[in-house]
C-alpha cells in the first residue's frame, strides 16, 4: 500500500518554472511520479518537461484531477502557495521550501488542520514510496521497494540510512522526511500511525535529532500505540548545548531535547536505537529475520 | 536575532510598555552627559552584551551620578562570557517594590505561542519554574485565534499576580503579544518586569527575532549586528551555517542532521570536530569554497572530512566547488572526501580528473564511517 503518496498521487508542482521547481520536476517525472500539472502565476500556457503550467492551482486541478502538490516557491510566498493549495482541493501538500517564517509556518499548520490536509514539511525533502510516486527532492536509484517504512526529521540523513538499508538487500515501504523546522505539519506521531495501519510496512525507522521534544513524545505513543518494531536513530549526542547546529530546530536549550533524553526516551519504549546510520541498517536486517 | 537589551526597550516603549529613562553610551564621556540628565542621585550602568548573567558577571553596576563615569571605565572592554562590552546602557534607578515575569516563546508541541508569567521575578525563568512552580502561570494561545482577553486574566490568576497592579500586568501582557506578532519574535522576556511606586515598567528586556522573518522586518532587520568569533561572523554574513568547536577535525556536510551525524561518527572513532559547517541544500561551487576557506583558515584544523550525500545537493556542483577551492587556495590540509547521491558519478568523475592532474592529499572514500575513521586517522586522533 505505502503511505501518502502511491500510484494513484496526480501532482502538480507549485514554482515549476524555477530553477529547483523544474530541476526536480524532470527527475520526479523520470521515476515515474505522475505529475499532471505545474503552477506559476503568469506562465499560463507554458510547459516544463512537457507538463502544462498553469496561472492558479484552482485552474490545475479541474484540469488535471491533481490531488497532491510539491511546493518550491521561495520562502516568502510559501506559505501563500500552501493556502492555496489547500483551498484548491489538494489533498497532500508536500513544502520543500526552507527558510519560511516561523510565524508563517504556524498559520500553515492550523490550515492544513482545519482542511484535514496532510501537509508535510516545510523544509523538508519530501515524500517517496519506491516503484510508486515520489514528491520531493531525494535521490531516487537509493531506494528500493520493500516493507521498511522510514520518518525522518532530517534529508540528507534519511537517504543515508535508506541507502545502508537498501544495500543490504532490503527496501522501503515509504520514505517520509517531516522537515527540521521547529513548527512542521505532520509530526512523527502522524507518521507513525500511517505506518502502524498500513499492511506493506513491517518495520518503521525513526531519525530524530537534537531539539523540541518530538522524539519523547513519539516514544511515548510508541509504547502504547505501535505494535510494529521500531529502530530508531538520534542525531546530535555531540552537539555543543545551546549553539544552533543549522536547522532552527536543532538547537538544544535548557538541557531539554538532548539526544541522551531522546534516546532514553526511546529504549524505555522498546526502540533499538543504533548508533551510526549503518548499525540502524543491520538492527533493521536482524529484527525483519 | 537577539536584540540588545536597549533595542528590544525601544520597541517596548514604542508599543506603550513603559521603560526608565535612558540611554547608551559607548564612552566614559558619553556615560556622564547621559547620567547627568537622568532624575536621581543614582543610575544603573547596563553591559550590553547578548547573553544572560551579566548581573552575576559583573557587568551591571548601581553608582551615584558623579562616579558613573569612572566606574564605567571598568564595565568598557570587560568580557562577559567571551563577548566584549562595548556598550552601556544608562539608565535612571527605579525606587522597586515587587519583582515579577512575563514572557512568551513559541510551542513547538501545540503549534502555539506559550505565554508564560510570575509574581516572582528577577532570575531565571528555569529558576522560577523550578523553585517556585505554584507561582507560574502558563497558557497557549493558538496564533490563528489570537489572544483573548480571559486568557490573559487566567494566566495572571495562575500567576499568582496581585490585585493591585493586576490590570498594569494585564496591559502589558497584551500588548507584548501584539509585539511578539508583529514583529515575527521567537522569544520575548520582561525579567524583572517592576512594581515602582509611579507604576509598573519592564527594568529588562528581551526580544528574539526569527531570522526567516528579517526580510519582511525592517525596523529591527536594521539592528541587524553579526554575533560570535569573527570566523563564526564571517560565515554568518555569507550564508553559511558554522560553529566552531573544541577539536581538530574540520567537518563540511549537507544538512543539519547529517553534519551532526558526521561530528558524532567522528567522537565514535574517538576524534574531535573542529567545527560544525552545514553547506545547506541545494548549495553553490561558490560556496563550497568558501566553506573551504573558511575552515583552513582555523589553525586548530589537522584534517577536513567533506560528507555529502546529495538530495538537493548535487555532488558535481559540489565536486566543482572542492575543484575550485583546491586549485585558488593554497592549503597543505588533507581532505577526506565523501560523495553519494545525486549526481554521484559526475561529482566523482570531476575529483578523479582533478586528483590525476593534481596529486595531493585528497582521500575519496565510499561510506561516512570509512571517512570519519580515516579522518581521526590523518587528523591524529
Amino acid at each position: 500500500m505505502a503511505i501518502i503518496a502511491d500510484e494513484n498521487t496526480k501532482a502538480v508542482v507549485q514554482g515549476i518554472t524555477g530553477y529547483q521547481g523544474s530541476f526536480h520536476t524532470e527527475r520526479m517525472l523520470k521515476f515515474g511520479t505522475k505529475i499532471v500539472a505545474g503552477v506559476t502565476p503568469g506562465k499560463a500556457g507554458e510547459k516544463v518537461h512537457g507538463v502544462p503550467v498553469f496561472n492558479t492551482v484552482r485552474e490545475a486541478v479541474e484540469e488535471t484531477k491533481a490531488n497532491a502538490s510539491v511546493i518550491f516557491v521561495p520562502p516568502a510566498f510559501a506559505a501563500d502557495a500552501v493556502f492555496e493549495a489547500i483551498e484548491g482541493g489538494i489533498k497532500v501538500v508536500v513544502c520543500i521550501t526552507e527558510g519560511i517564517p516561523v510565524h508563517d509556518e504556524l498559520k500553515m499548520y492550523w490550515k492544513a488542520k482545519q482542511n484535514d490536509v496532510i501537509l508535510i514539511g516545510p523544509n523538508c525533502p519530501g515524500v517517496m514510496s519506491p516503484g510508486k510516486s515520489h514528491l520531493g527532492i531525494m535521490p531516487a536509484d537509493i531506494f528500493k521497494q520493500g516493507n521498511v517504512g522510514i520518518v525522518s526529521r532530517s534529508g540528507t540523513l534519511t537517504y543515508q540510512i535508506a541507502y545502508n538499508i537498501s544495500n543490504l538487500g532490503l527496501g522501503q515501504s515509504t520514505v517520509v522526511g517531516i522537515g527540521g523546522d521547529r513548527i512542521i505539519g505532520s509530526d512523527f506521531i502522524d507518521i507513525l500511525k500511517m505506518y502502524e495501519k498500513d499492511d506493506q510496512t513491517e518495520i518503521i525507522v525513526l531519525v530524530g535529532e537534537i531539539g523540541g521534544t518530538d522524539e519523547e513524545n513519539a516514544a511515548e505513543f510508541i509504547a502504547s500505540e505501535i505494535s510494529k518494531p521500531v529502530v530508531g536513530y538520534i542525531a546530535g549526542i555531540t552537539a555543543p548545548p545551546g549553539k544552533r547546529m543549522g536547522h532552527a530546530g536543532a538547537i538544544i536549550e535548557g538541557g531539554k531535547g538532548t539526544a541522551e533524553s531522546k534516546i532514553k526516551a526511546l529504549e524505555n519504549a522498546d526502540v533499538k536505537v543504533g548508533k551510526t546510520p549503518m548499525e540502524v541498517a543491520e538492527i533493521v536486517k536482524s529484527l525483519l529475520k | 536575532m537577539k536584540l540588545y537589551e536597549h533595542q528590544a526597550k525601544q520597541v517596548f516603549s514604542k508599543h506603550g510598555i513603559r521603560v526608565p529613562q535612558g540611554k547608551v553610551a559607548h564612552s566614559p564621556a558619553e556615560v556622564a552627559e547621559i547620567a547627568e540628565k537622568l532624575p536621581g542621585d543614582e543610575v544603573v550602568l547596563k553591559s550590553q552584551v547578548l547573553v544572560g548573567g551579566r548581573g552575576k558577571a559583573g557587568g551591571i553596576a548601581i553608582v551615584k551620578k558623579s562616579e558613573a563615569a569612572e566606574k564605567s571605565k571598568d564595565l568598557f572592554g570587560m568580557e562577559i562570557k567571551g563577548l566584549k562590552v562595548e556598550k552601556l546602557l544608562v539608565e535612571e534607578k527605579l525606587d522597586i517594590q515587587k519583582e515579577m515575569y512575563v514572557g512568551m516563546t513559541l510551542d513547538r508541541e501545540n503549534k502555539g505561542i506559550v505565554l508564560l508569567a510570575s509574581s516572582v521575578g528577577g532570575m531565571d525563568i528555569e529558576e522560577i519554574a523550578a523553585k517556585h512552580p505554584d507561582k507560574i502561570g502558563r497558557k497557549t494561545v493558538n496564533p490563528v485565534w489570537g489572544l483573548w482577553d480571559y486568557q490573559v486574566r487566567e494566566l495572571l490568576y495562575d500567576a499568582g499576580i496581585p490585585k493591585e497592579y493586576f490590570r498594569d500586568v494585564f496591559g502589558i501582557v497584551k500588548r507584548l503579544y501584539s509585539i511578539f506578532v508583529r514583529y515575527e519574535a521567537e522569544l520575548t522576556e520582561i525579567n524583572p518586569l517592576v512594581v515602582t511606586p509611579t507604576g509598573v515598567y519592564a527594568a529588562d528586556g528581551r526580544l528574539n527575532i526569527d531570522d526567516n522573518a528579517l526580510y519582511r522586518q525592517k525596523e529591527v532587520a536594521e539592528f541587524k549586528e553579526y554575533a560570535g568569533s569573527e570566523l563564526e561572523k564571517e560565515a554568518e554574513s555569507k550564508g553559511i551555517n558554522y560553529v566552531k568547536l573544541e577539536g581538530n577535525i574540520g567537518v563540511i556536510a549537507n544538512g543539519a542532521g547529517m553534519s551532526m551525524a558526521t561530528m558524532d561518527l567522528i567522537y565514535l572513532e574517538g576524534g574531535k570536530p573542529a567545527n560544525f559547517l552545514d553547506i545547506g541544500g541545494g548549495a553553490s561551487a561558490d560556496l563550497v569554497k568558501a566553506s573551504i576557506d573558511l575552515i583552513t583558515r582555523d589553525p586548530s584544523v589537522k584534517v577536513i572530512f567533506v560528507n555529502i550525500f546529495g538530495g538537493i545537493t548535487r555532488c558535481d556542483v559540489v565536486a566543482e566547488g572542492l575543484v575550485k577551492a583546491f586549485s585558488e587556495i593554497e592549503m597543505q590540509l588533507p581532505v577526506v572526501l565523501r560523495l553519494a547521491g545525486t549526481n554521484e558519478e559526475e561529482g566523482r568523475r570531476i575529483i578523479e580528473e582533478y586528483m590525476e592532474k593534481n596529486p595531493n592529499k585528497l582521500v575519496l572514500v565510499k561510506t561516512m564511517e570509512e571517512g570519519a575513521k580515516k579522518a581521526v586517522e590523518l587528523g591524529g586522533g
